[in-house]
């Protein structure tokens, strides 16, 4: 009896401890920041980079774990299980908006499970196309994959890719069903692309912009609204003919849900510091893409982009009847 | 001469003071890494990424190749020692290497490995430094057919000429390719044989496997026979250095490795696996001693890990020319270029000259800087198998454990080494050999995904295997393999090899 009555004072303090120090002093140790794909890829890329500029406004170091697999959805799932505490995060691209259409038992719910913290980048595609390929230009492109739609091949690297999620709307744009050739991840893809042992593809600027200007491979159109600074000759998709393409690989910040307020907005906060710093700009920059607006580094126009992009994305998905479980 | 002041800016580079130290840090922390079994050079790279944004961006990679191929060398070592390959390419080399070690010459295996490492990234560095865009251009043609064909020839090739009975190597090959075939179905998104379970969706783990298979199944046969039966690896260590008789036999598989794993490297996936299979098989075939292959044959470990090694070197053509990783490891390099704010691409060589070539120069120094520490530290390595078992078993266990974690960081996987383990007891009991099985689970995923890559890209037509010189060339070189093993001479020496091992 004395030992529980001890116990729970013991907890009770423990507890008006924790509640206390997290108003002051979030966050008094490392913090880990799950990447649910492989280390080196894109989207490991943008976690570390943004990671380090964090970790210098907060103090405390973030340390990024790479918990790969299923598209994304194991470390999304790890990170929903884990304690609320604001010690664990997670970064995910667009795929966290069409997990829920893609993976039919999935586990967790992106909208309920998880309180956003902001949105860090959005990373343009770029169609692009082999070396040699015949087309001069956007607009006899677009008319040379409608007549020929039953020999001009699509790469994609897997199912639930970006560059899998953009060849589906670029047929919706054309209205023609393309042979679309899955590879395992961006590199193999890429390789082939190069090597002119398949036609067209569409994927992030983070992948294609070198190659585009060593002349590996062409490119036809970006799908952001405006050209980029990067590629100005590069027509964009409004440009080119292609209405409705637009798209942009967005990656965001997530916590569990429950996690306290405090740690929320801190991590908002830092967000938006390491947004601001011009290295992580030029940085970025050389990725072909810009880190979001403060006002888009916050939990509201996180949540906003989540939502919409689920409810984008379920139709075009459907309508394809590709899934990934 | 263009190339002589290209390599005069590359050793420039390379031999500053500060990049010497690090390609030295870098090879140091590669051997450790390797030689703790599981831990691979991917995981360690991922955890060091942090540490490199301080640093010049020249320096950072050159620390980060030296980790690599540092860690091929290092792999070798557990792999002749306690049957533990950390890495696919080092699977190979465990086959004679631990049967070298369990006759008492440990030290002259790790001594031919050794020497056969530094030879094979001696001849590569000079061929990436010499030929590498030609070399890119050859790596581009193959396509999905030439890749399937390839598959196709490696894995005939493993059956036809794998030592013991014919029967449970190709069954063996088989169970490999089934148990590659778990995880999602890469063109239709559908998992398959995943019982439900999320954590299989990406198929099997292939270090689980590895270490399951060979080194969890080799302690459990050595616990068969108590501690007593150990003395025999124990007493008698015999000479570190190879005999002039050793040397003079590993020359000829040195040069055969060191070609053909150069050849494959430049191919992304499975061209470094299939170098080291590839080379065992060859000398298994050319030697005169064949009934040795599988019993301590000193060409059997200075083959592989000189095609392994080449291999690991002419890997970095299509990163270092068009800027696209070949494997997972060359992969977490680009991002740690991105990160230093160089995005590779086609343009590397030209734009930063000093990069280029300093990290094709570094490697050299790489390859000079461990031979120099490894050889050495043989007589350390050896001592530890004096270890009593009832220490080293549990310290294997250990260390593989926290390896084959620290990978995804996932439990399962732990499950996946401890019914490996097992499965492997009851191979070895069944005298069945794991190392086809390995290829088999490796190799399987890629032969299907680039049979159906092929077929779909050639509309159904299966005549692109044979209207694809590259693909043709290949599947007649199969052809040849699959005649010569039907000959009556080698067909009776299989069967006198086969009597023997039983």
């Amino acid at each position: 009896m004395h030992l529980i009555q001890r116990t729970a004072g013991l907890t009770a303090v423990a507890v008006l401890w924790a509640t206390s120090a997290l108003a002051q002093g979030y966050p008094e140790r490392q913090i880990t920041m799950v990447v649910p794909f492989a280390a080196g890829g894109p989207t490991d890329t943008v976690g570390r980079l943004i990671a380090e500029r964090m970790s210098e406004d907060l103090g405390q170091q973030i340390l990024v774990e790479n918990v790969g697999g299923a598209g994304g959805t194991l470390g999304a799932q790890q990170v929903a299980d884990a304690e609320a505490d604001g010690y664990t995060i997670l970064l995910h691209h667009i795929g966290m908006a069409t997990a829920p259409t893609l993976y039919r038992n999935l586990a967790f719910d992106p909208v309920a499970d998880f309180a956003p913290v902001g949105l860090v980048t959005e990373v343009p595609m770029t169609i692009v196309a082999r070396a040699d390929f015949e087309p001069a230009d956007a607009a006899s492109f677009i008319q040379y994959v409608k007549d020929n739609a039953d020999t001009v091949t699509m790469a994609n690297a897997g199912i639930g890719a970006a560059s899998h999620l953009c060849g589906m709307l670029f047929m919706q744009a054309v209205d023609a069903p393309i042979v679309t050739v899955p590879y395992r991840g961006t590199g193999p893809a890429m390789t082939e692309l190069v090597g002119g042992q398949i036609d067209i593809m569409c994927d992030q600027t983070t992948n294609t912009t070198e190659q585009i200007k060593g002349g590996t491979i062409k490119a036809y159109a970006v799908t952001t609204p405006e050209r980029l600074d990067i590629l100005p000759d590069l027509p964009t998709v409004a440009e080119a003919g292609l209405p409705g393409m637009e798209v942009s690989v967005w990656h965001g910040i997530y916590a569990p849900a429950g996690t306290p307020q405090e740690a929320i907005d801190r991590l908002s906060t830092a967000l938006q510091t390491a947004l601001a710093d011009p290295d992580v700009a030029s940085q970025l920059g050389e990725l072909g893409t810009a880190p979001s607006p403060a006002e888009d580094a916050t939990p509201t126009a996180l949540q906003a982009k989540l939502s919409g992009e689920i409810e984008r994305w379920r139709p075009v998905i459907e309508e394809a009847g590709v899934y990934a479980d | 001469m263009d190339l002589l002041s290209n390599l005069g800016l590359g050793f420039a580079t390379a031999a500053s003071p500060e990049n010497l130290l690090f390609c030295l840090i870098g090879v140091i922390l590669g051997t450790l890494i390797g030689v703790l079994p599981g831990i691979g050079a991917t995981a360690t790279i991922a955890m060091l990424l942090p540490i490199t944004f301080e640093l010049e961006p020249v320096s950072s990679l050159i620390m980060l190749a030296g980790i690599y191929y540092g860690a091929q060398y290092g792999g070798s070592t557990t792999a002749i020692l306690i049957n533990m390959p950390g890495e696919s390419s080092s699977a190979v080399t465990a086959i004679d290497g631990y049967q070298m070690a369990r006759r008492g010459k440990a030290g002259t295996a790790l001594a031919v490995a050794a020497l056969g490492s530094f030879f094979a990234g001696t001849v590569a560095t000079v061929l990436v430094a010499l030929f590498a865009p030609p070399l890119t251009a050859i790596a581009l043609e193959f396509g999905a057919a030439e890749y399937f064909s390839l598959m196709v020839l490696g894995l005939v090739s493993a059956v036809a000429l794998a030592h013991g009975s014919f029967l449970k190597a190709l069954a063996m090959v088989v169970l490999g390719l089934l148990l590659g075939l778990v995880g999602t179905d890469i063109y239709t998104g559908d998992p398959r044989f995943t019982l439900g379970r999320p954590e299989l969706a990406d198929g099997l783990s292939f270090v689980g496997l590895a270490v399951g298979v060979f080194g969890i199944a080799e302690i459990l046969r050595n616990l068969e026979g108590g501690e007593a039966d150990r003395t025999v690896l124990g007493q008698s260590l015999g000479g570190l250095w190879p005999s002039r008789e050793d040397l003079k036999r590993m020359v000829a598989p040195m040069l055969r490795g060191t070609i053909l794993g150069s050849a494959l490297g430049i191919l992304p996936g499975g061209g470094a696996v299939l170098a080291s299979f590839g080379s065992y098989t060859i000398e298994k075939r050319l030697s005169k001693t064949p009934e040795e292959f599988g019993r301590g044959a000193v060409a059997g470990v200075a083959g592989p890990e000189s095609a392994n090694n080449a291999g690991a070197q002419t890997s970095f053509i299509p990163l270092l020319t068009l800027g696209i990783p070949a494997n997972p490891v060359m992969a977490l390099m680009v991002g740690a270029m991105i990160i230093q704010g160089i995005v590779p691409g086609p343009n590397v060589a030209t734009e930063q000259p000093d990069l280029f070539w300093g990290i094709i120069t570094s490697m050299w120094i790489g390859n000079l800087m461990l031979i120099v520490l490894n050889l050495p530290l043989i007589g350390i390595w050896v001592k530890l198998l004096k270890v009593p078992y009832h220490l080293l078993f549990p310290i294997i266990i250990a260390f593989s454990s926290i390896g084959v974690y620290s990978v995804k960081g996932n439990v399962f996987d732990l499950f996946t080494v401890a019914f490996f383990g097992l499965l492997g007891y009851a191979f070895l009991k069944l005298r069945c050999e794991p190392a086809p099985l390995l290829l088999g689970f490796v190799l399987g995923p890629l032969l299907e995904e680039n049979l159906r890559r092929a077929m779909i890209l050639g509309r159904g037509d299966p005549s692109v295997f044979l209207t694809r010189p590259i693909s043709a060339s290949l599947l007649v070189l199969t052809v040849m393999v699959i005649a010569v093993m039907l000959l009556p001479r080698v067909r009776r020496k299989r069967e006198e090899v086969f009597v023997e091992g039983d």
